[in-house]
């Protein structure tokens, strides 16, 4: 009865409407370079690592890693384009392919290693939980043990929910955790004396201590209670550019470390006997080669931003942070460029 | 038989149907494959996994060993008790402004007017960080809390002092649910009498007698506990006692006292649909106002206020999930968290719409039930 009518017969062709569907992502490279920009997933508003500046252009040591990055790339440090995401927009984002990099202070774990289709190519700053009191509200509070019973404000969407979970199990404690969505409602609440303290990565408290009129009212307790390292995340599966990630971190260490600046960069490229700064600089080996990139990709990062200390002395010195784990390796910090060759 | 109409509509539904399960078929076989493809976890074992993360508030027992799944069934729970207290705070806000924006009173009219355009035209968000903000940035901090007879009014919320748990206590509770159960089957006896015998024995005082003598009684044979727990200030916070949340206040207010402007034009609707042949019969019956507006009234005008008062119910609920802005731990508060520390956005995300469309189906077939039974009887 079914061959009678057309429509009967257009039954059929229905069911051949279901075909699998493969999705193609090319590789993010490619993407970028097609594009003419660098799709940068930065921090809403995170004073040293992402903030708007004065001039309402975004700033901070997570930004110069995109600029340097889109200076390598594409030839010029402007090409980006900042997507500022909050702390729970972020990793659908990148999974989405919204964005081709995160540079927002993420930390670095295993779960996020594993099983978020996300991969991490260097750390780009050492970080750790910390919290922070008013002092004149609180004189008695000197260490984290004092906080017994109070009430903490703390950003949903980090790893500091369950780490402060974490400290207070492992030593005995309670912490009531007032959660808030958003890093200005949070520190709002803080301020307001809605809670006791307030607790995220030791730089992200420097971050809003120093555009406080009164951070002198404010003290950060010595406990350190987790290891927040902060890295670039990026999809997996894209080795390509996996390695510009990696080694551009490498490069700009390695540019500090061999005493290669902002401003010498040129002229250490022609004048340096400096084996390192040869292959850094382009001038003798073909690192950029290997990444896909050509001889100069170095130099113009350098151009843009300057080697890791410049950026840091520019972004997260104003901050009151001293370099500390961030400093390099022969300088007593963890920072280890591995080498370029 | 091809040409038959009812064969034809049926292909077509038939068709249509086909087309849109291929569609969703389609995509989820694209979202697996997708996500796979990029080592992206998927499934729901997540929620058996430890969720060490903390809540601040609960109505079940709950500490960061249990699972996601309990965190988010804390959310839920949390979710649900919001909703329900502002649904009950909204109904009688919003019936009492929708009386007044018809009475004669002139400034009693005008205030419940200028309330209603108030409050339903500045967004729901606004007012909620209105409210906590009020709470926690006019109020005094917890060292300097204002003293309500045993109560403090602080930044922290209010510290009331609490029964310590009793069986007598417990037994006082079911009491005035049994005195609540009692008053509704004689009232139901008395309108049943009134009807036959013209007279209706009294119902307001053997109820509130019941009310009081019942949960009493309760209290009393089940050894008649007086200890309540104080709060009392201990170092950064009161402790003992029952300290009701700024979050949940501020929540509680913002989403009641929006809602209400909403139900009370509802109100005013349903009052003004009812003709006014009903109140000047009424009113040559002998009824008072207040008798006129309970007995023919309200009666009539619940049939058209049924409807759009579901909706608004709906809404609260949904709305209620604005909460994450101001810091209680609702179900979307806690489920970003566990979004976050999983990674597995789909599944928490679909877990939530799920969760949400089924507690928005349940109110809206309670009040389909309850709108069948109150429609009106064409006799």
């Amino acid at each position: 009865m079914f061959n009678k009518k057309p429509l009967c017969r257009s039954l059929a062709a229905l069911s051949l409407g279901v075909a699998a569907g493969s999705t193609f992502a090319g590789p993010t490279l490619d993407a970028i370079k097609q594009r003419g920009t660098l799709v940068c997933g930065v921090h809403t508003g995170l004073t040293g690592f992402s903030a708007p500046d004065k001039s309402g252009k975004y700033a901070g040591i997570d930004v110069d890693y995109c600029k340097a990055l889109a200076a390598a790339i594409l030839g010029s440090p402007d090409k980006v384009k900042y997507v500022p995401l909050t702390a729970q927009q972020r990793f659908t984002a990148l999974q989405s392919g919204e964005i081709d990099l995160l540079s927002r202070n993420t930390t670095w774990n295993s779960k996020r290693d594993t099983t978020m289709g996300s991969v991490f190519p260097g750390v780009w700053f050492y970080d750790g939980q910390a919290f922070v009191i008013n002092s004149k509200k609180n004189p008695k509070v000197k260490k984290l043990a004092d906080l017994n019973k109070a009430s903490i404000c703390v950003e949903t969407g980090t790893t500091t929910e369950r780490n402060m979970a974490d400290y207070a199990r492992a030593n005995k404690l309670t912490f009531k955790p007032v959660v808030f969505e958003g890093q200005e409602a949070t520190e709002k609440a803080f301020q307001s004396g809605r809670c006791d303290a307030y607790t995220t990565d030791s730089s992200g408290i420097a971050a809003m201590l120093v555009n406080l009129p009164n951070k002198g009212d404010y003290t950060v307790l010595p406990e350190i209670i987790s290891k927040e390292p902060l890295a670039p995340m990026l999809r997996r599966n894209d080795q390509e550019f996996f390695a510009i990630a990696r080694w551009m971190i490498y490069a700009l260490q390695q540019a500090e470390e061999s005493g290669v600046t902002q401003a010498n960069v040129l002229r250490m490229k022609a004048e340096s006997k400096d084996p390192a700064v040869q292959r850094l600089t382009g001038a003798t080996a073909e690192v950029g080669k290997g990444l896909g990139l050509d001889a100069e990709w170095a130099v113009r990062a350098l151009q843009a931003v300057g080697n890791y200390g410049e950026s840091y002395e520019r972004n997260i010195k104003p901050l009151g942070l001293v370099r500390g784990m961030n400093a390099l390796w022969n300088k007593g910090g963890l920072m280890y460029p591995m080498p370029l060759d | 038989m091809c040409s038959s109409e009812r064969f034809r509509n049926i292909v077509y539904q038939l068709a249509l149907l086909s087309l849109i399960g291929a569609l969703m078929g389609y995509a989820a076989y694209n979202l697996v494959h997708n996500l796979e493809s990029r080592a992206i976890a998927i499934g729901f074992s997540y929620l058996g996994q430890e969720a060490g993360f903390d809540i601040s508030e609960m109505l079940i027992v709950y500490e960061p060993k249990h699972s996601y799944a309990r965190a988010f069934i804390v959310g839920l729970l949390n979710t649900l008790f919001v909703s329900l207290v502002a649904i009950v705070a909204a109904s009688l806000l919003g019936l009492i402004v929708g009386i007044g924006r018809l009475s004669p009173n002139w400034l009693l009219r005008k205030l419940a007017g200028a309330y209603v355009e108030t409050v339903r035209n500045v967004p729901l968000i606004l007012q909620l960080l209105l409210w906590y903000g009020v709470l926690t940035e006019l109020l005094p901090p917890v060292a300097e809390a204002i003293v309500l007879g045993p109560a403090y009014l602080s930044q922290r919320g209010i510290s009331l002092p609490w029964p310590t748990a009793h069986a007598g206590w417990w037994a006082a509770l079911l009491g005035l649910l049994l005195a609540a159960l009692l008053a509704f089957l004689w009232a139901r006896a008395a309108k049943r009498r009134r009807d036959l015998a013209g007279r209706a024995p009294a119902v307001l005082w053997p109820s509130l007698a019941a009310g009081v003598l019942l949960p009493l009684a309760g209290w009393a044979v089940f050894g008649a506990p007086s200890e309540f727990s104080t709060p009392t200030m201990a170092g950064f916070d009161f402790e003992g006692g029952k300290t009701v949340s700024p979050e949940f206040i501020a929540l509680f207010l913002g989403l009641s006292i929006y809602t209400a402007a909403f139900i009370a034009e509802i109100v005013r609707g349903g009052i003004l649909s009812v003709s006014r042949g009903q109140s000047d019969a009424a009113e040559a019956l002998g009824l008072s106002r207040g008798q006129r507006l309970r007995l023919v009234i309200l009666p009539q005008a619940l049939r058209v206020m049924i409807p759009p008062l579901t909706s608004q119910y709906l809404n609260l609920t949904k709305n209620s999930s604005l909460a994450v802005a101001i810091g209680y731990p609702d179900l979307v508060s806690v489920s970003n968290t566990t979004l976050n520390q999983t990674g597995q956005a789909i599944e928490a995300i679909t877990l939530m719409m799920a969760v949400y469309l089924a507690v928005s189906l349940a109110i809206s077939g309670l009040m389909n039930w309850y709108n069948h039974r109150v429609r009106l009887v064409e006799r």
